[in-house]
């Protein structure tokens, strides 16, 4: 069997390096599926990747998305000032520390990328009414949250192109994922 | 051969039959009452319980009453379970009480990513989504992706946050969040030839339909690798706690990689940084590399935290051990795997768990031997930081060290036999 895999492999992998060339190389072998129309698609991908790319078009910004924090419920959850809620904190409770990783695991603080704030209270609030907020609401209530936070000044509006370009603190600070292989024995690095 | 019809009349004529028998009922006496004097059967004589007759035992078998494990909440760090929304986030499978390798579907471990609602799926609604740097985007149906080509697989999953904590006290809490199950389903790399995979395609989104639509980036590699959509569970379909209709594998990655309720998985060029992926961060290259690949790990189950041991004498040890790299010579130090003379396939091998079941006389060194010779160096270490000692015999209430090594149940003797 693992050599079938690596044969699997050998043939496979030329065939997706060479990118436009892999439509000839991996015809479909069953012909079973429906191909989706393009607005299917896009009602289904809520993934916002890193350059933001996905995005839809609104705007928003923190005086705004404060309101929304009442008047959606998000204070119920999270405490009226991101903190000390039933659910996870919104903003560091230790927030002058020099330490960033010392702050505390708090989303808009610690992400890497604006867009992960964007895109988890897109799919994800508020409780029970997931998928029902506005793309404006969600791009003032992520200006709200970095605000909050010191990331971003109290008026500056969040939209499509200047969402992605957000300097998070946590810049690339973090330890990079193990390079996952086929056949890894063990991950370089495993404590245990 | 005429005895038989004989003493199945005498069972039924004594009552040992359920009462409310269809046919008997009128007729056959109160139960209990004379069934000791005329049944010539040698004692005990168990009541008997009309099979087959109550429509919920013939429509789907229930165990034991006598058989009581249960799965648990499962306390996870200060975060109590149930929560303030009284949402259970995780729930711990009896491990003291697992018999052979295999998890029962309904005490299989289950892990949420938000401590909150499954979707109540309508299979026949249900679509999966594939898109992204393809050559061509596809939607398939439940019945699409039985028509396809399927794999059934032994693979163990285990949340990250199985780790013991000085609270623990039974292996059911400091590892009861691993289980293991047969899986049914395709995969992945068959759909995404299907598809077409583009140049560019280096890591893949997969998302589950629940409330908070989690999705977690994994590499493309592994997709093409072993990666399966299932929608079989122990020889039936996925329970709705584990993903029904369907759900992805990612053998030997940490549990929440296994998206449950999977709807949609999306090709793209970079790590795209979710919110489960953000849960991944760390500083620490150490922590962060448990994230990807599983073990090796191992732990008693018996004898094991709060268990007593009636007395000295022989005792079977038995445990687990699993491995998200698996490594072929695990399987021969089985016991299962020399009797058998088989020897699982290649597949079967990897990431499913061994099981280093071994009947020994006190604490063997066949065992020993058997299982060091499979085992990683770095077990031996993780052994030697368990200090704690109780012992067998003369006190035979067992603690749990919280640690996975062996020797941490066993006597100080039995320690350093195994090299602790």
């Amino acid at each position: 069997m693992g050599s079938h895999r690596m044969l699997a492999f050998a043939f496979v992998l030329p065939a997706l390096l060479m990118g436009g060339a892999s439509a000839l190389a991996q015809g479909p072998t069953y012909r079973i599926g429906r191909t989706p129309t393009p607005e299917e698609i896009k009602a289904l991908d809520i993934s916002i990747g890193p350059t933001g790319e996905e995005l839809p078009p609104g705007k928003g910004n923190a005086k705004e998305g404060a309101t929304l924090y009442r008047t959606k419920g998000c204070a119920g959850c999270h405490g009226a000032q991101g903190i000390g809620g039933a659910a996870p904190d919104l903003k560091s409770k230790d927030p002058k520390n020099p330490d960033l990783w010392a702050r505390g695991r708090i989303l808009p603080l610690r992400a890497p990328h604006a867009t992960t704030v964007w895109d988890y209270i897109n799919r994800g609030m508020p409780l029970n009414r997931e998928g029902t907020l506005t793309p404006d609401e969600v791009y003032s209530l992520t200006a709200f949250l970095l605000f909050i936070n010191d990331v971003i000044p109290e008026d500056q509006a969040l939209d499509q192109r200047s969402l992605p370009k957000v300097k998070m603190p946590i810049g690339d600070k973090y330890a990079p994922l193990p390079d996952w292989k086929p056949r890894t024995k063990r991950l370089p690095g495993y404590p245990f | 051969m005429s005895s038989k019809p004989l003493n199945r009349r005498a069972l039924l004529k004594s009552g040992a039959a359920v009462a409310g028998g269809l046919t008997l009922g009128a007729a056959a006496p109160a139960l209990g009452g004379q069934q000791a004097q005329e049944s010539h059967h040698a004692p005990p004589s168990w009541p008997m319980i009309k099979g087959n007759t109550d429509k919920n035992m013939v429509a789907y078998g229930d165990r034991s009453k006598y058989v009581t494990s249960v799965r648990i909440a499962h306390p996870v760090g200060g975060r109590p379970s149930p929560d303030q929304f009284g949402l259970t986030f995780h729930i711990a499978t009896p491990l003291q009480d697992s018999v052979g390798v295999i998890t029962p579907s309904s005490l299989h471990y289950v892990a949420t990513t938000r401590g909150a609602f499954m979707p109540d799926i309508d299979p026949k609604e249900h679509r999966l989504l594939i898109h992204g740097l393809v050559d061509r985007p596809l939607t398939f149906t439940m019945e699409d992706l039985k028509r396809l080509p399927s794999v059934t697989r032994l693979h163990f999953i285990e949340c990250a946050g199985n780790r013991s904590s000085r609270a623990a006290k039974n292996v059911q809490q400091t590892h009861g969040m691993v289980s293991c199950a047969e899986w049914t389903g395709v995969l992945l790399s068959t759909l995404l030839k299907e598809c077409g995979l583009k140049g560019s395609a280096k890591w893949f989104v997969a998302e589950g339909a629940e409330e908070v639509k989690g999705a977690s980036s994994m590499p493309i590699a592994k997709a093409m690798d072993d990666c399966i959509l299932a929608y079989g569970m122990n020889g039936e379909a996925v329970r709705p706690q584990n993903g029904f209709p369907l759900r992805l594998m990612v053998p030997g990655f940490e549990g929440i990689f296994h998206t449950k309720y999977l709807r949609r998985i999306k090709i793209v060029d970079q790590y795209y940084m979710n919110y489960n992926d953000f849960g991944h961060l760390d500083q620490d290259a150490k922590v962060a590399a448990l994230d990807y690949q599983i073990g090796p790990k191992s732990v008693i189950t018996f004898p094991s935290g709060e268990q007593r041991l009636p007395g000295k004498g022989f005792y079977e040890i038995s445990g687990l051990a699993w491995s998200g790299a698996a490594r072929s010579n695990w399987w021969r130090c089985l016991p299962t795997a020399g009797r058998n003379g088989t020897r699982p396939s290649s597949r079967a091998r990897r990431s499913a768990w061994p099981l280093p079941v071994s009947a020994i006389r006190g604490i063997g060194t066949e065992t020993r031997q058997r299982f060091c010779r499979a085992a990683p160096t770095n077990w031996v270490r993780r052994n030697r930081r368990a200090p704690r000692s109780p012992s067998i015999g003369t006190k035979p209430t067992i603690k749990h060290s919280g640690s996975q090594g062996w020797t941490t149940v066993f006597s100080r003797g039995a320690s350093r036999a195994t090299g602790a």
